[in-house]
């Protein structure tokens, strides 16, 4: 009895303070944690909304690489993967793959001249229903290294309507406080640009942890090279190209056969960078071909099943597991939030089913 | 017949509504927390937001009977009317929330083709068609019911320091120590 009226003497006025500060308190933490109040950060919408200002908003589309082609095929596993990675993936068979080819950037109807940066998106699920995703270009490296720089070079790098390119101030204003552009830049100077989606080699850009039967985790990156010799195209004349002309000679490479890719895993030395995508190793490091990929099928975008799908390259089966870098981690939750608000787009049925797409 | 009323909550609930209030208002946060982010904390709550929402759902499996069939104590006598329905519709709502919430979440993950990974090695069956207009839908209540529940749980804070602190009434004790 003495407790209760030792707690009474808490006069209302009191009381009822202690109560609304109480859910003051909560309120601001989850403020907190939900980045409205204290310092910024940058957000997976934050990422979709860069991608806007950069490409305009297309609705329905991605935000990033919106210009696509579903394709599917059978990944061969040979079973030397198996040495790496407990991932099922790698036990000799054939499983099936379906995937996009696409072009870099939000619009959907870029011009393959003017967009000369190409990816291959893949999804391969073996029957005990492990999956692997993964989406690669087909430049080593990528231009920045975290999530707030390539928010700033979507900002800097915003096509002027009028001239068709962007601000050549903002632009230099970005490199000259990103020099790890440049490496980007020369590599894309340096290296040919296929033709079309099947003669390019397509890499993992990050790092990524394999882990073997053993126990034994290594650090490696992978690579999808062609057997179909690559032809390049002429650096001098690509504005004058027809827009879809990569894209048609893929769907005409297609139609006379499957086109086919050895994927090759490459291991870490000790002290590579593992958590840097603008980062390449050096060459001379130990090289596995774990299998062949075989692409058979196209489909345009909207018809095809790749639209539903996200190419998170998080989402791995076990043995698999994403290295340090945080552009990782980035990469997954801009997906998601690009995911999340094509898929609003459509269901509020503004994507328009008869729109001439890829 | 429904059981008599007793002073307090049984041990069994009153150790599920703590054990669960902090899950649940942890997985608010970390659910706000990882919409906010593109760093490495997105990776980090997301592993955590979904075993959390399954461990949730399966805990509220177990309350939801122990509540319907044991003997709660009733509100105080001279408690206002609407008082009092507030307090049924709430915790009803409160009920109904931690159990579609994880529903919801688990739903919208297969909606979305993605699998429902838990831990590594560990990936529940999808429970909705992969659909992008479901999908849609599914994530767009997931938000907003976050909002909804969040507040709801304000009140019923709000409301048991009322009983604990105003009105006395052995309300809150009946959920705290038992001992009435």
């Amino acid at each position: 009895m003495t407790h209760r009226r030792a707690r009474s003497a808490l006069p209302p006025w009191a009381a009822y303070g202690l109560i609304a500060a109480i859910v003051l308190v909560l309120l601001a933490l989850f403020a907190f944690a939900g980045g409205w109040i204290g310092p910024s950060r940058v957000s997976g919408a934050a990422v979709s909304d860069a991608l806007e200002y950069n490409a305009g908003r297309h609705a329905g589309y991605r935000r990033a690489h919106a210009k696509g082609l579903c394709i599917s095929g059978t990944f061969e596993a040979n079973g030397n993967g198996t040495a790496l990675s407990r991932a099922s993936i790698f036990k000799p068979g054939r499983y099936p793959v379906e995937g996009r080819f696409s072009i870099a950037g939000g619009n959907p109807l870029a011009s393959d001249g003017r967009n000369v940066f190409h990816s291959m998106a893949l999804i391969l699920r073996t029957p005990d229903g492990q999956q692997w995703r993964t989406g690669m270009d087909h430049a080593e490296i990528f231009p920045v290294a975290d999530v707030a720089a390539f928010v700033g070079l979507q900002r800097a790098s915003r096509p002027d309507p009028a001239t068709g390119k962007p601000d050549p101030d903002a632009m230099q204003a970005f490199l000259a406080s990103h020099p790890e552009v440049r490496s980007f830049q020369q590599y894309m100077k340096a290296h040919p640009l296929p033709d079309a989606f099947t003669d390019g080699p397509y890499y993992s850009i990050n790092a990524f942890r394999f882990t073997n039967a053993q126990g034994v985790t290594r650090f490696v990156r992978w690579a999808m090279l062609p057997e179909d010799p690559l032809v390049a195209l002429d650096k001098r004349t690509l504005g004058g190209l027809p827009r879809d002309a990569v894209f048609d000679r893929t769907l005409k490479r297609l139609a006379n056969g499957p086109a086919r890719w050895h994927l090759i895993v490459t291991i870490a030395d000790p002290g590579d960078i593992t958590d840097k995508a603008t980062v390449a190793w050096p060459a001379g490091r130990r090289t596995v071909d774990v299998g062949t990929l075989i692409i058979d099928k196209a489909l345009p975008a909207a018809s095809g099943g790749c639209r539903d799908e996200v190419f998170d390259p998080t989402i791995l089966p076990p043995g698999i597991a994403p290295s340090d870098d945080p552009l990782l981690t980035a990469r997954s939750a801009a997906y998601s939030n690009s995911f999340t608000r094509r898929a609003s787009e459509s269901a509020r049925s503004i994507l328009s089913v008869s729109a001439k797409e890829f | 017949m429904p059981p008599a009323a007793t002073p307090a909550f049984h041990p069994v609930l009153r150790m599920l509504h703590w054990s669960m209030a902090a899950l649940i208002v942890s997985m608010l946060f970390i659910g706000v927390g990882m919409v906010s982010t593109a760093g490495p904390a997105y990776s980090w709550l997301l592993s955590l937001h979904r075993p959390l929402g399954v461990a949730i759902l399966a805990l509220a499996l177990v309350r939801l009977p122990v509540r319907v069939w044991s003997s709660t104590p009733a509100l105080p006598a001279n408690l206002p009317r609407w008082q009092a329905r507030a307090a049924r519709g709430s915790h009803l709502l409160l009920y109904a929330g931690m159990i579609v919430m994880p529903l919801i979440g688990w739903a919208m993950v297969s909606a979305a083709g993605k699998p429902v990974k838990l831990a590594e090695g560990i990936v529940l069956p999808a429970i909705a068609p992969h659909d992008l207009t479901l999908y849609a839908m599914l994530r767009e209540a997931h938000g907003i019911l976050a909002y909804a529940l969040f507040a709801l749980i304000l009140a019923h804070l709000a409301a048991a320091l009322m009983h604990g602190l105003v009105r006395r009434d052995g309300v809150l004790r009946s959920m705290l120590t038992g001992n009435a």
